[in-house]
């Protein structure tokens, strides 16, 4: 048999159904893959041992019916995991071990799948190359030295590097497409309210989606048919009818619409970006779409409103790391004491920039031009997106301005890595389901990625999209396995 | 003091100070469970055992609306007869304390559930209208222990995330006596309505006044402090009073007020400055993201309403014009649910004008005696309408019936078995009467033969004597009526 950590999850999960695997053997090839690749600093926290039981006992009475049978997984550490430490990437939740599990990542082990540990990401979900996280950079598999993106990096990088089959990300403003982009896989983004955020620690509450990260689109539908739920612990949880996405996948895209909108091409735009984008139009078009131009005049201002609401809400979601009730404390001389020295000590310094960016634009004089004009724009750029929808079944556009870049490259420059999600961040504030899939390689042989924007719950479509796309790139990553002596 | 009894003046050498109140009452929901958790809401529990991890914040935590609290918010507003909101929006109002696990306290700012309304209060002379603002939906926080351990401060987190009515009032009130009338009305009413027990001693009513004073016909509001957190109708009483003359004493020293939020010192008396304007919190309001806007039907505002009792004002009301009650005495019988509701009982099968006086008269004095509530009456409603029965038809006098009253206080028993066990029931056979006025007459002959000279004063004295020899059952229309015979 092939290589066990070579296998795509729906081969895992044929063949540990039809018993020519069990869930021990590709729950041990896993977790020896992991440990051969500390290099990469995936992980912030293992827990081999622990999922290797869980598979033994699995394997003890196989329940074959599920969807993830026996299936090793490692999620991004921003799911709190019951009995197992959640740190979201900080130093302040560096010993804090929930009670409780994430609803997303409880719907995944009903499904019968096994934890394998958490992946490394950037602190709070604050950041697009991982280098924020308090747990160390992650190194991209692609090659040394080069970011996995962010924020989940640790989770772009083990899926890329075969450490875990699938797992699972959480996107803000790119967190999923823009890591998926850098490493060649397959991330999206689901409809805001598809996915609970019960159990997600929280960065910017209106614009959060938990979403699949995978190395095909066939099982990043089978993850997005698991993990989505409507859960009445989440208000903002939306109960609309979900398709069984992975029964329902078809490559026959005939006649669909597919816009491509004029603003997304921006200055000083590298000229393999602007290549990629042609060549994804005429795979679009081999596969039977339609092409149509269309426009959404308010992208321009996308980035700025994004860097408004998502600090805001993040600065008020964080304030409850405090010291007071778990996770890191400082010893002050008094309750405000305390409270400053934990929180200069616990946060590091891209999480202080935002609260403290979001406590600005909230502030009473400032509410009005900064906060308030955001969310005015913000249902612009939604308005823009239902006028185009009104044309077009799906739009394509780059996942990100250029491929990963070095680590270290843009650390002192928050602005020009922010400039990374400028084509991502659209899609969380008019909260649209967006797919990254890879569609090709620049001069250097760095993976780039093409998105696909759908209507909001559309998720299908733009996973049919993906997948008949797909097919036509057949894309090959270069892994070398650099980092294994 | 000025001459007007009713009007509340501060007078300092010619000048007349009018007092400009507005209170902001903070009444916790009467329901099982928390504003935005399923945490139990019992007051007295052991420290931190009504804690979900949403009421501590825990990571990844989500609040989730309780439909019941959302329900006894607009039930209260239409107790108000206030507007109601169809849709409103819940705001995180931030800021740092130990005692608030989110960091925020999640409220509702631009946009309440509940908009104006107003309140009847009755005073000595007349009725007056204080205007509601709003009414609004927000969390209590959790409590801080400064005084169990000399560094440390304890943190108790059952009241986190307990509802809160926040119920703000126009600047109508006038006086300290209106703030009682006006507590204790909006107290009523939410008795009534069953949204809040109003129990101040456990903290579920409590007021921020707002007090500023003016010269007398100035039409301007002068610069208001507000009290923070006063925890009873007393201390509101007493703030009020010391604040507005403190304020009158800057002004008549030629000084400016600061606008400050101040507190009051229960101890000593006397408001201090907490914290001024300038030092006032920036609380960074926004829309909390993790709820939606709170958008409520037609339907259900209209179910609540059919949901809603007889409020006071219109008990007060029927109680007038139906039983014919005095203005004073439906006021008294309807200031509370209990009293009412033991007063509507009694009368069911009794004398409205014979219970009512029974009511106020007896039960509240002896109730009062024993420091009881209505509602831990030793009479029931059931007996007490036996006992007036008994006072009707004849059966006992009104003075036997006050023994046998003394005798129910001590226990719930049946007024007729006490009076058939003690032998009480009067004696209204003539024949018995006679003989007994006879004796009377024969043992004071001398007395007698006065009284037929023209001492007719002495009569009061022979139905005394036959009164005690009866030993106070004798029938005393019949009594009189045979003496006049007799004699």
């Amino acid at each position: 048999m092939l290589d066990i950590t070579k296998q795509s999850l729906s081969e895992l999960v044929e063949n540990i159904k039809n018993k020519k695997l069990s869930s021990s053997e590709a729950t041990k090839a896993f977790v020896e893959r992991s440990e051969k690749s500390k290099e990469l600093n995936a992980y912030i926290t293992e827990d081999y041992a622990n999922a290797l039981n869980k598979a033994k006992t699995f394997d003890e009475k196989p329940n074959l019916d599920l969807k993830l049978p026996g299936i090793p997984m490692a999620v991004k550490d921003l799911f709190c995991t019951k009995d197992l430490r959640t740190t979201a990437g900080s130093k302040i939740l560096n010993n804090f071990v929930p009670t409780y599990e994430s609803t997303v990542t409880q719907n995944i082990w009903n499904e019968g799948a096994i934890l394998m540990g958490k992946l490394n990401c950037d602190e709070f979900a604050m950041g697009s190359s991982n280098e924020t996280s308090f747990f160390g950079n992650v190194q991209n598999p692609i090659d040394k030295n080069l970011v996995p993106g962010g924020s989940s990096g640790g989770s772009s990088s083990a899926v890329a590097a075969q450490l875990t089959p699938i797992t699972i990300g959480t996107d803000t403003g790119g967190s999923i497409r823009q890591p998926a982009s850098f490493t060649g896989t397959v991330g999206l983004k689901p409809t805001y309210g598809s996915c609970s955020r019960y159990g997600i620690v929280a960065f910017a509450s209106s614009l959060d989606q938990a979403g699949p990260m995978a190395q095909n689109v066939k099982d990043c539908a089978l993850l997005q048919e698991v993990i989505s739920t409507y859960d009445e612990k989440d208000s903002t949880s939306i109960d609309f009818k979900r398709n069984e996405y992975s029964k329902e996948l078809t490559k026959d895209i005939k006649g669909k619409k597919i816009g491509i909108p004029k603003e997304y091409r921006v200055d000083g735009m590298p000229k393999e970006i602007e290549d990629l984008w042609k060549k994804g139009i005429e795979y679009a078009k081999d596969c039977g779409a339609e092409i149509i131009d269309i426009s959404l005049p308010h992208t321009n201002y996308a980035l700025p409103t994004y860097y408004i609401v998502a600090p805001a809400e993040a600065s008020s979601n964080l304030a409850r790391y405090d010291g007071v009730k778990y996770g890191f404390r400082a010893e002050g001389e008094n309750l405000i004491d305390m409270y400053e020295k934990t929180r200069s000590e616990g946060f590091g310094a891209e999480v202080q920039r935002r609260i403290m960016i979001g406590t600005y634009v909230l502030s009473s004089g400032y509410y009005d031009a900064y906060y308030l004009k955001a969310q005015k724009v913000r249902k612009l750029i939604k308005n823009d997106f239902d006028d185009a929808y009104k044309k077009v079944d799906a739009i394509l556009t780059p996942s990100t301005p250029s491929s990963a870049f070095k680590i270290g490259e843009k650390t002192n420059d928050p602005v020009s890595m922010y400039l990374n999600d400028i084509f991502t961040v659209p899609v969380n504030l008019a909260g649209l389901p967006g797919i990254s899939i890879p569609a090709g390689h620049d001069a250097k042989g760095y993976p780039l990625g093409l998105q696909i924007i759908g209507k909001a719950f559309d998720e299908q479509n733009i996973l049919n999209i993906a997948y008949a796309m797909e097919e036509k790139i057949n894309f090959k990553n270069n892994i070398n396995d650099w980092w294994i002596k | 003091m000025s001459k007007n009894k009713s009007e509340y003046l501060i007078n300092r050498h010619d000048n007349q100070y009018e007092v400009v109140i507005g209170l902001e009452v903070h009444a916790q929901v009467t329901s099982a469970s928390k504003l935005f958790s399923t945490s139990a809401t019992k007051f007295g529990a052991e420290p931190n055992t009504q804690v979900s991890l949403v009421d501590a914040a825990f990571p990844g935590m989500l609040p989730v609306i309780n439909e019941y609290c959302v329900k006894q918010a607009i039930k209260t507003g239409i107790g108000l007869k206030a507007k109601i909101n169809k849709r409103s929006v819940f705001d995180r109002k931030n800021y740092f304390y130990a005692d608030l696990p989110q960091g925020y306290q999640i409220s509702q700012f631009k946009d309440p559930i509940v908009g104006e309304g107003k309140v009847i209060l009755d005073m000595p002379d007349g009725q007056k209208e204080v205007g509601i603002e709003r009414l609004h939906l927000e969390q209590d926080a959790g409590k801080s222990i400064h005084d169990l351990d000399p560094k440390n401060t304890f943190v108790d987190l059952n009241r986190s995330g307990v509802a809160l009515m926040e119920i703000v009032s126009k600047p109508d009130l006038r006086s300290p006596d209106e703030v009682n009338v006006y507590i204790k009305k909006l107290r009523s009413i939410m008795r009534y309505l069953g949204t809040c027990d109003g129990n101040m001693q456990e903290g579920s009513l409590r007021a921020d006044v707002n007090i500023s004073v003016r010269k007398k016909g100035s039409k301007e509001f002068g610069t208001r402090c507000e009290i923070k957190n006063v925890n009873s109708i007393k201390f509101m009483q007493m703030a009020i009073e010391y604040e507005a003359n403190r304020q009158v004493d800057l002004i008549e020293d030629g000084q400016m007020i600061d606008q400050e939020t101040r507190l009051f010192d229960t101890k000593k008396n006397e408001t201090r400055s907490m914290r001024s304007k300038e030092d006032a919190h920036d609380y960074r309001y926004f829309p909390d993201p993790d709820l939606l806007p709170l958008e409520v039907s037609d339907d259900f505002i209209e179910n609540l309403k059919s949901e809603i009792p007889e409020l006071p004002d219109e008990k007060k009301k029927r109680f007038i014009e139906k039983f014919k009650l005095s203005p004073y005495e439906a006021n008294i019988l309807v200031s509370d649910i209990e009293t009412s509701n033991y007063f509507e009982n009694v009368i069911k099968k009794s004398d409205v004008k014979l219970a009512t006086n029974w009511i106020i008269g007896e039960l509240f004095a002896a109730l009062n005696e024993k420091n009881l509530e209505i509602t831990e009456s030793p009479i029931s409603p059931g007996n007490l309408s036996k006992l007036i029965n008994l006072i009707k038809d004849g059966t006992i006098s009104g003075k036997i019936a006050k023994t046998v009253f003394e005798q129910m206080m001590e226990g719930d028993k049946d007024p007729k078995k006490i009076v058939e066990e003690k032998g009480l029931k009067q004696e209204s056979d003539p024949k018995a009467l006679e003989a007994l006025i006879d004796k009377v007459i024969d043992d004071n002959r001398d007395k007698a033969i006065e009284y037929n000279s023209g001492k007719v004063k002495l009569f009061g004295f022979f139905v005394g004597q036959v009164m005690k020899v009866s030993g106070g059952k004798a029938n005393p229309q019949l009594v009189n009526e045979i003496l006049k015979k007799k004699l």
